[in-house]
């Protein structure tokens, strides 16, 4: 019942494709080789009735070697992060502060321990690590608060399984192929996906590469939700007219019951 | 098996939402009560985001209600001209109860209201019902019990506009079903209720009306006053899940089978006491949860323009 039907056969054989095309496309023409090249099993997660979460392949290949460090990003929206406090008896949201642009989906894969492999000010200029994300608040707030609903902020992401705990896995395949997967969980926000790869060697950043991701609702669900935005009156004139014609028909269901 | 419900964006099992529906229809058969307030606070419960549990309650009590009166309507208990009155002042209600919702909603407050005007609602009515079912059980147990007048005649029979109301016997004010039906409307709005657990006792102790014309009335006002708040929530807020709304009323409505044919066994005194339980016990828990300390004092929501 999974979205994408990522079937293990098929990876296999794909595997194989794949990786004969990257020994090619890096050996091809070896003065101008390109030193990263990667791609997805999928460039789409389609959210259907049952959806409980989905797995996509990033695979490819690096020349001369180096760390891997790969940065899964969801799409960004103002997020408002509240602060309850107890009044009178009754704990009541009091404090707020809205960040801009909070990706609503961030995970973090490496080779090795991103701490390790990349010096902090390179992180810092990539946003390599939720503690490196450029949390922008907006509106009104006042800058001493700003640390501790931003910490909020990420923690909550992390609970729900959309912001990474720590540094995800890129598997070495010999010394020139690697691979990782990238798991989202249902509760996975929809959108265009932007996946970076980026190839480190000796505390520099020599390749990097973007692709992108999209995961949106397909088939019923999809329309549903299309015709709920877009025609607001009629969809809800839809929705009383169908539960009000459910109701009818289970009367006259019971009515010799 | 489990749904991905379009509007709330979430995932859940199938089996437990039309458990829901049957036991929701179980108890609103028993009682003669639409639940919604019951069914909103559960679909909280097992993670609807709150503004769509709201605003699908609502859409789920239409067709609820609806099975219900076409019940009560072939037994001739339905006082249309009362009906019409409470369903003019509802639609009026649950406009300023939308606009109210949105607002609230922009403040990040809606949450409290919500949970706030539940524990005020339940509590006041559970003690209400609690005293009153009591003293008749005592009451019924003391041969040669007095009996009670049908109402009490106090200063609101003296407001302008009166209309008589034939079927329910009643020469009252047009003022009160209106009025009655604004404030079941704001609530409507606010809470996804279909206000069938206020409007019964209103029309009893408030209007006067009969017993036997009070069930089928409080469900016909409640397709009209649910229908607007559906409307209203899906162009203001977009929070009406369709999906969520329909597999609910499926559970809801076998339930409800179930649900009338075991009342009819039972006495109706006791009915009172259980249903008072239920409502103090829901109120109860609502208040306790806002007074316990909260696991997290933070919480995270994105932006609503």
């Amino acid at each position: 019942m999974t979205a994408i039907r990522v079937q293990a056969p098929r990876i296999t054989a794909f595997r194989l494709a794949a990786a004969a095309w990257l020994c090619l496309a890096l050996g091809g023409s070896p003065a101008q080789a390109q030193q990263l090249i990667a791609d997805l099993t999928d460039h789409l997660v389609a959210i259907t009735t049952g959806f409980h979460g989905a797995n996509v392949i990033l695979f490819g290949a690096i020349e001369g070697g180096g760390d891997v460090v790969v940065v899964v990003r969801g799409p960004e929206r103002e997020t408002v992060v509240r602060r309850k406090s107890r009044n009178a008896g009754i704990w009541l949201n009091t404090r707020s502060v809205s960040f801009g642009n909070a990706p609503g989906f961030y995970q973090l894969f490496a080779t090795r321990p991103v701490e390790d492999a990349m010096p902090a000010s390179l992180r810092q200029l990539n946003e390599i690590g939720v503690d490196q994300l450029k949390l922008t608040p907006v509106g009104r707030f006042s800058h001493e608060e700003v640390p501790d609903f931003r910490a909020a902020l990420i923690q909550d992401l992390q609970t729900e399984g959309l912001y990474g705990r720590g540094t995800g896995r890129v598997e070495r395949l010999g010394d020139k192929l690697f691979r990782a997967t990238l798991s989202f969980p249902p509760n996975v926000p929809t959108g265009t996906y932007t996946v970076q790869i980026f190839l480190v060697r000796k505390g520099d950043v020599v390749a990097a590469q973007t692709t992108p991701l999209i995961i949106s609702q397909t088939g019923l669900e999809a329309d549903i939700n299309q015709f709920a935005a877009d025609q607001a009156v009629l969809y809800g004139v839809v929705a009383v007219l169908t539960a009000a014609m459910a109701g009818w028909a289970a009367s006259l269901m019971f009515r010799n019951a | 098996m489990e749904i991905y419900l379009p509007i709330a964006q979430v995932t859940q099992d199938v089996f437990v939402l039309l458990g829901i529906g049957l036991v929701m229809g179980f108890l609103s058969g028993l009682f003669g009560i639409g639940g919604g307030f019951l069914l909103t606070p559960i679909l909280i419960f097992i993670g609807v985001p709150e503004p769509v549990a709201v605003a699908s309650s609502a859409n789920q009590l239409i067709g609820a209600s609806l099975s219900g009166v076409i019940t009560h309507w072939r037994r001739g208990n339905v006082d249309f001209k009362m009906g019409a009155v409470l369903v003019v002042g509802g639609i009026l209600g649950s406009l300023a109860g939308v606009q109210l919702f949105s607002l609230l909603r922009r403040l990040g407050q809606i949450d409290l209201v919500i949970s706030l005007s539940y524990v005020v609602l339940l509590s006041t009515l559970g003690t209400m019902m609690m005293i009153e079912s009591i003293g008749a059980l005592l009451r019924a147990r003391q041969p040669g019990a007095h009996q009670r007048r049908l109402h009490q005649h106090t200063w609101f029979h003296r407001l302008p506009f009166k209309m008589r109301f034939r079927r329910s016997k009643l020469y009252i004010s047009a003022l009160l079903p209106l009025g009655l039906g604004f404030g079941i409307g704001v609530l409507s709005a606010i809470l996804g209720i279909g206000g069938g657990f206020l409007v019964v006792p209103a029309m009893i102790y408030v209007l006067g009306m009969p017993a036997s014309v009070v069930p089928g009335t409080s469900l016909f006002q409640t397709i009209f006053i649910t229908a607007s708040a559906t409307i209203l929530q899906a162009v203001t807020n977009q929070t009406v899940d369709l999906v969520l709304a329909l597999v609910i009323l499926i559970g809801g409505v076998v339930g409800v089978q179930y649900g009338t044919r075991f009342g009819a066994r039972m006495s109706g005194e006791y009915l009172r006491v259980m249903l008072a339980a239920i409502i103090l016990g829901v109120g109860a828990k609502l208040l306790f949860d806002l007074t316990v300390p909260p696991d997290n004092i933070y919480s995270v929501a994105p932006r609503i323009e």
